[in-house]
C-alpha cells in the first residue's frame, strides 16, 4: 500500500524521501514558492512555500512528507500571511517593476499577483544597492535581489563553478561574485551558464536579450502562476 | 603574511572546517582579512573565495576593512546602559578622539559597539582586541586610553583592567561541591554506562540552555543512530544577553564539565567533543586548554581513558560575534567552519550533526550536572525541583539589585525570593530568560522559576521603577535585528521592520494604526520564522504590550495615519548643503502636526 498525505482533505501519494512540495506538484497542487525549483537541492529560506503540517508551520520544500500527515495549504491565513511575506521582499529591495525587463515573466511579481497583493504594506527601505553591469553578456541588478540562493545552487550544482555565494549578516546580506575586482566580468560566469537564467526575479538578466518578447505576451500576462509552474516545473504535468 | 598564513594553515592541518579559527588569527594580526589571505586561503583549503567571504562578513569580529591596532569594542547590552554606557562610550569617543563605528585615521584605534559580552554582573563592559574589559568608569577609561596612546602592548596593560570576578552569592546542589577529577567517569564505569544513562534518565534532567528537551533522550537517540562516528559539543555561545552562568562555569568547574562531556562520549559512543566558546570568552581559552593538557596527563582524555577502553579527546572552537551560532545548527555549521546558518529541521543534530554524523549538543550547565548525576546518582538530582522541573537552575542576575552575580535555587522558587536574595527592591517588572524570554510585571512576582512555568536559560535581568519599559523594548528590539542570520524573509525583513516600527514609536512618531500593525507583524515575525531566533525575536514587544498597552498608547501622535516617510528628515542633507536652518527650510509632518504649531 503506497503511503498518503491529504492537502486541504485532498489524498495524495508520496514516495519515501519525497518533501511535501515534491509530492504536491506530482500531484498537480500548487504551494507558493520562490527560493525552490525541483532540480536544485531545497532551501527553504523564502518561507512562502509555508504550509500547516499537523497544526504547526513547516516549509513544504524541505519538510519531509509522512505517512497521515494533515496539511493545510489553502486557507485564509496562509494566504494573507504569503502575501506579507511577499510584501516583505518587496519593501526590503527596490523593485519598480513597471521599469524592470523581467516584467511578466517575474516570479516574484507573479507570484503577489497570485496572492492579490495590491500594495507594499510595510514602508519602503530604499537599500542603495548597485548594478554590476561591467560583463558583456549577463549583468546584475542588486536592488532586485531577493537572495534565493537559486543562482548560488546552480552554478555549484550544475555549472561547476563557483561564481556567486551570498555573503553578510541579517537585513545586510547580499549577492557577491567570484572575483577579485567583486565584478562579474572578472568571474568565469558564462551567458550558457544554467545560473545565469535561473533567477526568478529580474536581478541577473542577460544582456541584448531585453524587451524581445513584448510586454504583453509574457509568461505571466495571461496565465497564473500556479498554472505555469504545475506545467514546467514538474515533466509529468508539462504533457 | 604569505608564510604567516601557510603557517596558520598548516597548524590547522589544512581544514576547511578550521576556517574561523584561521580567520580568527589573521584578524588578530592584521586587524582586518586582507584580499591576499582570502586568496591564498582559497588555495590551501581548497574554499571557494566567495565562500569565505561571505564567512567573513558574517561574523561580527571579521572585517575586510582595516580595524584599528586596538579594536575597542563596548557591550551594548541593556545592563551596560543602565550603567550609564551611552555617556561612557561619548566620553571614551572623545578621549580617543574617534567617533563610534570608525578608526581613528593614525590606524591606532577603532570603537564600535557590540551585543551583550556575558559581564552583565560586572558592566559596563567592553572588548579590545577580544579580550574582556569589565567595570569601566571614567577612571578606566582614562588609562586605557593613556595605554592606547602610548601604544602599550595588551600585555603590559594592568591587569585589574581584565578583572573577570565569578561574584557567586547562591550555591546549591551543583555550586556547593565540585566532583573530585575523574570521580564521574570512575562511577560511570563501575555502574555501567548503560546504568548511567539510567540514572540521568532517572534524575530527570533537562538540557540547561534553553529548550529543556530530556537529556537522556537525546544521548539515547544519538546512540542509537546505525553510525559509527559520533560527536560530542558543549554549548558554551552563551550568548543571549543578561547570561554570564556558563562563563562562571568555565571559570571554576570546567573540569566538571569535561567531565561531563566525556561521560557523555562514553555513553553514545564519540571519540572527539568540541567546546563551541564564545569568542567574547577568549580570555577563557589557555586556562580551559591547560585543564585539558592536565586531563590529558591524568588520563583522563585521549586513548584509553582510565584504561577502559574509551578513547575521546576534547577541542576547543572559538566563535567570532554571532549569536545564533548558540542555535545548535547553526553552531555545527560554525564549528565546520562556515557561516552559523541554522539547518533545516529535520533531520535533527542527534541523527546528523557535525559532518553529517550524529552529534549531542549539550549546555555548559547540562554537562555539570550530567556529571554530578554520575556521582551521586539520579535520586541526589530528582529529589530537588518540582514534578516537571527537577534539580536546579543557576541563574545569572543582573540589572537593578545590590549584588548582581550567580545564583543557585532549586526549580519551584519564587520569583519574589529570588529578588529578596539579591537584595532588589522597588522592582517593576523581571525580563526572565534574556531578550527572547519573558517580561513579567510586578503583580506576578509569586510565580516560579521552572519549565512549566517562568523557563529560563539563565538570564535574570532586574528594572526598577526608575526604568523606562520601551527603553527596554528598544535596545532588545536592535538586538535581535542585529544578529538575525538573515537566512529567512520573515526574520530577516521582519527584525528590520520591527526595529523600524519600535523606533517610529519610541520617537513619538507613531499613530494610533502603528500598534495593530505592530502586533500584526510580531505574530508574522514568530510565526513563519525559520529558527527560534526570529520565532522569539518579537517576544520583547509582545510580552511587555500584553502588560502595558498604556505604555504604546501614550506614546502615539491623535491622528490616526502617520507617513513611515519622514518628510522633514528627508530635507536634511538639503539644509547642511544649503547651510540653512530657518522655518522656511523645514516641513511639518502631516497637516495636523503644522496646525498644532
Ligand atoms: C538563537 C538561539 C540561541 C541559542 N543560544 C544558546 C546558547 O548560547 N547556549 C545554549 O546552551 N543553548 C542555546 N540555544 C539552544 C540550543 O539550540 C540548544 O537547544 C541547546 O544547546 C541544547 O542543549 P541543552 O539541551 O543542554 O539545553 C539557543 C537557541 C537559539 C534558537
Ligand atoms: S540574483 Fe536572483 S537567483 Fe541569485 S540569489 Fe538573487 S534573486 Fe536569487
Ligand atoms: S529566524 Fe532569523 S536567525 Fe533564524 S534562520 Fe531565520 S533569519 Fe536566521
Ligand atoms: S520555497 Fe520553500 S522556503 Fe522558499
Ligand atoms: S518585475 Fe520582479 S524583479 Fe523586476
Amino acid at each position: 500500500m503506497s503511503k498518503t498525505i491529504t492537502i486541504d482533505g485532498k489524498t495524495i501519494p508520496f514516495e519515501d524521501g519525497q518533501t511535501i512540495m515534491d509530492a504536491a506538484m506530482a500531484a498537480g497542487v500548487y504551494i507558493p514558492h520562490l527560493c525552490h525549483q525541483p532540480e536544485f537541492t531545497p532551501h527553504g529560506s523564502c518561507k512562502l512555500c509555508t504550509v500547516k503540517v499537523n497544526g504547526r508551520n513547516c516549509s513544504a520544500c524541505t519538510y519531509p512528507a509522512m505517512d497521515g500527515q494533515d496539511v493545510l495549504n489553502e486557507t485564509e491565513e496562509l494566504i494573507e500571511d504569503r502575501k506579507r511575506i511577499t510584501q516583505m521582499l518587496f519593501v526590503e529591495g527596490n523593485h519598480f517593476c513597471p521599469s524592470c525587463e523581467k516584467t511578466g515573466n517575474c516570479q516574484l511579481q507573479a507570484v503577489a499577483y497570485h496572492l492579490n497583493m495590491l500594495d507594499n504594506h510595510f514602508p519602503l527601505f530604499y537599500p542603495d544597492r548597485e548594478v554590476d553591469a561591467s560583463h558583456p553578456e549577463v549583468m546584475i541588478d542588486h536592488n532586485r535581489c531577493i537572495f534565493c540562493t537559486l543562482c548560488v545552487r546552480a552554478s555549484h550544482e550544475k555549472d561547476g563553478k563557483d561564481v556567486f555565494a551570498i555573503s553578510g549578516r541579517g537585513i545586510h546580506k547580499h549577492l557577491i561574485v567570484n572575483a577579485e575586482s567583486g565584478l562579474l566580468k572578472d568571474t568565469d560566469v558564462a551567458a550558457t551558464d544554467h545560473a545565469a537564467h535561473i533567477c526568478p526575479t529580474g536581478a541577473i538578466l542577460i544582456k541584448r536579450t531585453g524587451y524581445q518578447v513584448p510586454i504583453g505576451q509574457r509568461i505571466y500576462d495571461h496565465q497564473q502562476i500556479d498554472q505555469v509552474s504545475l506545467a514546467t516545473e514538474h515533466p509529468k504535468h508539462g504533457e | 603574511m604569505r608564510q604567516f598564513i601557510r603557517g596558520i594553515a598548516e597548524n590547522n592541518h589544512y581544514q576547511a572546517t578550521h576556517l574561523l579559527q584561521i580567520l580568527r588569527q589573521i584578524q588578530s594580526r592584521y586587524h582586518y582579512i586582507p584580499e591576499p589571505a582570502i586568496e591564498q586561503l582559497s588555495e590551501l583549503l581548497s574554499i571557494p573565495r566567495p565562500q569565505i567571504i561571505s564567512v567573513i562578513e558574517f561574523y561580527s569580529f571579521f572585517h575586510l576593512i582595516p580595524r584599528g591596532q586596538y579594536e575597542l569594542l563596548i557591550s551594548d547590552s541593556i545592563t551596560d546602559h543602565m550603567l550609564g554606557k551611552k555617556s561612557l562610550l561619548d566620553y571614551l569617543a572623545n578621549k580617543l578622539g574617534v567617533a563610534v563605528g570608525e578608526v581613528r585615521e593614525d590606524g591606532v584605534v577603532s570603537l564600535d559597539n557590540t551585543s551583550c559580552t556575558g559581564m552583565c554582573d560586572q558592566g559596563p563592559a567592553g572588548l579590545v582586541n577580544g579580550y574582556a574589559l569589565t567595570r569601566l568608569d571614567h577612571s578606566t577609561i582614562d588609562k586605557i586610553a593613556a595605554l592606547i596612546n602610548q601604544q602599550k602592548p595588551l600585555d603590559e596593560w594592568p591587569n585589574e583592567l581584565f578583572q573577570v570576578d565569578d561574584n557567586i552569592y547562591k550555591s546549591g546542589l551543583l555550586l556547593d561541591q565540585q566532583i573530585e577529577q575523574g570521580a564521574a567517569l570512575k562511577s560511570a564505569f563501575k555502574r555501567g554506562l548503560k546504568e548511567t544513562l539510567k540514572e540521568i534518565d532517572y534524575s530527570g534532567l533537562r538540557g540547561r540552555g534553553g529548550a529543556g528537551f530530556k537529556t537522556a533522550i537525546k544521548w539515547q537517540f544519538c546512540s542509537e543512530e546505525q553510525q559509527s562516528v559520533r560527536y560530542v559539543v558543549c554549548n558554551a555561545d552563551e550568548g543571549e544577553p543578561g547570561t554570564f552562568k556558563d562563563r562562571v562555569l568555565l571559570n571554576s568547574y570546567a573540569d566538571q564539565v569535561f567531565e561531563g562531556m566525556t561521560v557523555c562520549a562514553a555513553i553514545i559512543g564519540a571519540k572527539q567533543g568540541f567546546l563551541y566558546l564564545r569568542g567574547e570568552y577568549l580570555h577563557l581559552q589557555d586556562k580551559l586548554q591547560s585543564i585539558l593538557d592536565q586531563r590529558r596527563q591524568n588520563g583522563l582524555l585521549g586513548n584509553n581513558i582510565l584504561g577502559a577502553g574509551l578513547d575521546f579527546d576534547i577541542e576547543i572552537c572559538l566563535g567570532a560575534g554571532a549569536y545564533i551560532c548558540g542555535e545548535e545548527s547553526a553552531l555545527i555549521e560554525s564549528l565546520e567552519g562556515k557561516a552559523g546558518i541554522p539547518r533545516n529541521r529535520p533531520p535533527y543534530p542527534v541523527t546528523q550533526g557535525y559532518l553529517g554524523k550524529p552529534t549531542v549538543v549539550n549546555n555548559v550547565e547540562t554537562f555539570l550536572a550530567a556529571a554530578g548525576i554520575a556521582v551521586n546518582g539520579g535520586d541526589w538530582f530528582a529529589n530537588i525541583g518540582t514534578e516537571k522541573s527537577k534539580g536546579t537552575k543557576i541563574l545569572s542576575i543582573s540589572g537593578d539589585c545590590a549584588h548582581p552575580g550567580i545564583y543557585e535555587y532549586p526549580f519551584g522558587t519564587t520569583i519574589q525570593t529570588i529578588l529578596n536574595d539579591c537584595g532588589a527592591d522597588d522592582v517593576l517588572g523581571v525580563q526572565v530568560g534574556g531578550p527572547s524570554g519573558t517580561f513579567i510585571s510586578n503583580q506576578e512576582f509569586d510565580r516560579k522559576l521552572a519549565f512549566e512555568d517562568l523557563a529560563t536559560g539563565g538570564s535574570f535581568i532586574i528594572f526598577n521603577s526608575s526604568r523606562n519599559i520601551l527603553d527596554m523594548v528598544h535596545n532588545f528590539t536592535h538586538f535581535f535585528a542585529h544578529e538575525s542570520c538573515g537566512f529567512c524573509t520573515p526574520c530577516r525583513v521582519g527584525t528590520s521592520l520591527l526595529q523600524k516600527q519600535i523606533d517610529k514609536i519610541v520617537e513619538g512618531h507613531g499613530s494610533a494604526g502603528d500598534v495593530v500593525a505592530l502586533e500584526e507583524l510580531c505574530q508574522l515575525v514568530k510565526n513563519y520564522s525559520h529558527c527560534g531566533l526570529g520565532q522569539t525575536a518579537a517576544n520583547p514587544i509582545l510580552t511587555t504590550l500584553e502588560r502595558y498597552p498604556d505604555l504604546y498608547q501614550d506614546r502615539l501622535k491623535e491622528i490616526s495615519y502617520e507617513p513611515g516617510f519622514d518628510l522633514d528628515g528627508a530635507l536634511e542633507t538639503a539644509r547642511r548643503m544649503a547651510n540653512r536652518d530657518d522655518a522656511g527650510a523645514h516641513l511639518a509632518q502631516t497637516q495636523m502636526e503644522s496646525e498644532h504649531e
